[in-house]
């Protein structure tokens, strides 16, 4: 249950954003461009890092959604993304996405973590500007997306199968449809 | 130097914005929908939270830029506020704007550290839930913020005219996109 009457019994971040359709918009588009356009860095990679810092910022909801999505970016297989949330560095991963991993650790602890060492390591891995851009912006804005539902005790499903009916739909969809979870 | 080729006449979140207008245009807006959109919570009063999680946060650029927009609105001077401020008790502000800033330095912590006794209290002192959505959406934005600021090293300016001049394009302008681009600031 939410700390706040949200007026519905929408779990997660969608139940808040009924409850403030205006932020809604604004959000989703935000996770349009960001998460759901290949530019540079893949669909997948971007929901990796996504639900890496979540499970970082201890965000059951976020982690295990995107998580989901980045699994359903792979056939719907949960190995690799599992692999990630155990150990990033010995996970079966490019050594760029490892590198850009390491600087969304990094922003996940605070801005002022990272290190020129952190910027050089990516660019040896030949990450460009918009792909470090890009890691910190989705890691940072993670950080705000784990805040807002944890924050508001966003109500967070134990059951698997809720994640799946999820995560297929925003990678197959993307972030501008309407909810599976909106009956009406 | 920022960690990313950025345009040298732009400073902090702005060289950013500039940088990458597809993400930065639905950011504008939801920062513009919630530090200028219709609210019981006054603009300084927002404007405040977004302050004080910066200075939590540690981000010289934000903290100056927000504590100086927030002395530009009506009312907030009045609140004593300065830059990287972290003492709540230095603030001449409501019992409700206590307690919704003691939420926000919670989000800025972690999100799971907010508990129901915090919210509890807010609403005791009168705030409604639309007030602690939207101070815990402000405060896990400037979250995001911070960490983008300073997580490329964007430059920040030494200069304290250049908030001044920056807090009084915020309040006059907002946050929207301009539609011919980012134009440095004269200060």
């Amino acid at each position: 249950m939410p700390y706040i009457d949200t007026k519905n019994d929408i779990p997660g971040i969608r139940g808040l954003m009924q409850f403030r359709p205006d932020a809604a918009i604004a959000l989703n588009q935000f996770a349009q461009v960001l998460l759901a356009d290949d530019a540079s860095l893949s669909k997948l990679d971007r929901e990796l890092i996504a639900s890496f810092v979540s499970s970082r910022n201890e965000c059951t909801f976020c982690m295990t959604s995107h998580g989901a999505i980045a699994a359903h970016h792979t056939g719907g297989t949960y190995e690799l993304v599992e692999a990630v949330w155990r150990d990033y560095k010995s996970a079966p991963i490019s050594e760029k996405l490892k590198a850009l991993l390491n600087i969304a650790d990094h922003v996940s602890k605070g801005g002022l973590h990272v290190t020129p060492g952190d910027i050089d390591a990516a660019r040896e891995q030949g990450a460009s500007d918009l792909d470090i851009h890009d890691t910190v912006l989705i890691a940072a804005a993670f950080c705000m997306f784990n805040r807002y539902v944890d924050g508001l005790g966003a109500t967070t499903p134990d059951d698997p199968a809720f994640y799946e009916i999820i995560g297929k739909q925003r990678a197959e969809e993307g972030y501008l449809t309407k909810s599976v979870l909106i009956k009406d | 130097m920022a960690y990313i080729n950025l345009r040298p006449d732009l400073f902090g979140i702005t060289s950013l914005l500039d940088f990458r207008k597809e993400t930065a245009e639905p950011l504008c807006r939801l920062t513009q929908m919630l530090l200028r959109g219709e609210s019981s919570l006054t603009e300084a009063e927002r404007e405040m939270i977004a302050a004080y999680v910066s200075s939590l946060n540690d981000c010289v650029f934000c903290s100056s830029a927000h504590t100086a927009t927030t002395c530009a609105l009506p009312g907030g001077k009045e609140s004593r506020i300065q830059p990287m401020v972290s003492d709540l008790t230095e603030l001449v502000i409501s019992d409700k704007m206590k307690s919704l800033l003691h939420i926000a330095a919670k989000v800025q912590e972690n999100g799971n550290r907010v508990t129901k006794e915090d919210i509890d209290v807010a609403k005791v002192s009168g705030a409604t839930d639309l007030e602690i959505h939207d101070t815990v959406l402000i405060a896990a934005l400037f979250c995001l913020y911070n960490r983008y600021v300073d997580g490329l090293a964007t430059r920040t300016p030494a200069d304290p005219a250049y908030y001044e001049s920056l807090g009084k394009r915020l309040t006059t302008r907002g946050y929207l996109m301009p539609e011919d681009g980012y134009n440095p600031l004269k200060y």
